[in-house]
């Protein structure tokens, strides 16, 4: 019988397994030893780094969306039926239109969501780029922006790690642009006792607030928002005031995760080497819906993926195991509108970001439009 | 009570130890204890410096074979 495997989640996480499974596993999907099938929320799949680039017009909508029947590889059924209910003991999965689909292995790549809602008045009051409607809606404001007072407020826990510090930069340098700078006063807001989580980007970022005038306020956990007032509170009991705050929402993973029973905040238990949900030995978790504590990022999820397609492949093709992840991570860091670096770290080998450069700037604006080769398991 | 909620954080860069007891913290209920291994000998000193600043319980730091243990009870 057929050995079936399903993906639930049709970002890149999910994708990039889909397709590199497709690659590995050719021949026993010519001959219907393997089938390999998707479920997912939207026929259309989001580049969701573009987003940070959407407020300052550096990037328009269109780019940033292709068909997911285009990025998937067309072996693969996929279905815009999101998942309802995820039965491990069953090995089954049951969809919102009724649907029950079973499985032999099963990859929950359902990732994470914003959840502005969970910080009194921060839906009213705030604006944020981690969602389409959310960015162009800060786009707005900032276009209609004359100067004042911006928070830069970051919440936890947020996917991509460095968006904090890139949209603090990049609103530094679109301000300097519009000759706004001298009447605008920008604070930046940080859970913890620095500027970013990685000690040496904190370290470089120190210099680099200095340079430019920006203000900081670390230790800072939102606590609630006043948006008639215009001020944000923390729970260390600091109190600031704004004329436009833009915010990283803190994030939760999906409803299917928590209502399945599989994880509390919809974070699921994964082994930090071999991806398989604690407890299982056929159900792969990858991306941004692990409970592993690292980076919640694009590169994350794409390392996680490869490593997922070769164990799941050797298990399949040869009944072992293959490799182990060793938590890999590697971001670009946009530090202004022309300006950029990186940093990359596993679980064994600490972060060592480089001097920003305009070279480093231009291979993530490559990657912008590379991204889609990743997403079809090909970069 | 229930059971305490551990976070093996060790080797963890990034968010880090502290951001992830932060995000644990968010999820459990007033008297729960979260537990954060690290091996990054600056949580030994963040942590408990944050936890006193939000005025949640620290109920120990215990060095162990490689790592620090630190045991965050939420108080509010």
């Amino acid at each position: 019988m057929a050995k079936k495997i399903l993906i639930v989640g049709g970002g890149l996480a999910g994708t990039i397994v889909a397709n590199g499974l497709c690659r590995q596993l050719r021949h026993e999907l010519a001959s219907g030893a393997v089938t390999i099938s998707m479920l997912g929320t939207s026929d259309v799949h989001l580049y969701q780094p573009g987003l940070l680039y959407i407020p300052f017009g550096r990037m328009r909508e269109s780019e940033l969306f292709r068909p997911q029947r285009k990025v998937l590889d067309r072996r693969v059924p996929y279905a815009v039926d999101p998942a309802k209910y995820i039965d491990v003991e069953s090995k089954t999965v049951a969809t919102q239109s009724g649907k029950t689909h079973s499985y032999d292995y099963l990859v929950i790549a359902t990732g994470s969501r914003i959840r502005p809602d969970n910080i009194p008045g921060m839906v009213e009051g705030g604006h944020w780029f981690y969602d389409l409607d959310g960015a162009k809606k800060l786009r707005d404001a900032l276009a209609a922006f004359q100067g004042g007072k911006i928070v830069v407020n970051i919440n936890v826990p947020h996917k991509c790690p460095v968006a904090p510090l890139e949209v603090t930069f990049m609103l530094r340098d679109y301000l300097a642009g519009r000759g706004l700078m001298d009447k605008s006063e920008i604070t930046y807001t940080y859970p913890i006792g620095r500027l970013h989580t990685l000690e040496p980007v904190a370290a470089w970022a120190v210099p680099e607030f200095e340079r430019y005038g920006i203000k900081s306020q670390t230790f800072f956990n939102t606590k609630s928002v006043d948006p008639k007032a215009k001020t944000i509170t923390s729970e260390e009991g600091t109190t600031l005031n704004y004329d436009l705050l833009i915010t990283v929402p803190p994030h939760s993973g999906q409803a299917v995760i928590t209502d399945s029973k599989l994880g509390t905040g919809g974070w699921v238990p994964t082994d930090r080497n071999t991806l398989l949900r604690d407890g299982s030995k056929n159900v792969f978790v990858v991306g941004d819906t692990t409970n592993l504590p690292i980076s919640k990022a694009g590169s994350t999820a794409h390392f996680e993926a490869d490593t997922i397609i070769d164990n799941l492949a050797s298990l399949i093709k040869e009944d072992r195991w293959a490799r182990s992840y060793d938590g890999k991570v590697f971001c670009f860091v946009e530090t202004g509108l022309n300006t950029g670096t990186y940093v990359w770290f596993n679980y064994t080998t600490p972060p060592n970001p480089g001097p920003p450069s305009q070279m480093i700037h231009w291979f993530k604006l490559a990657y912008n439009r590379l991204y889609w080769l990743s997403a079809r398991g090909l970069l | 009570m229930t059971e305490r909620t551990k976070i093996d954080a060790r080797g963890a860069y990034c968010p880090g130890p502290l951001m992830e007891l932060i995000a644990a913290l968010k999820l459990v209920q007033i008297g729960d204890e979260v537990e954060v291994w690290s091996t990054d000998k600056g949580s030994v000193k963040d942590i408990p410096e944050w936890v006193a600043k939000v005025r949640h319980e620290l109920v120990g730091v215990t060095q162990e074979n490689g790592y620090w243990s630190v045991v965050v009870r939420k108080a509010k």
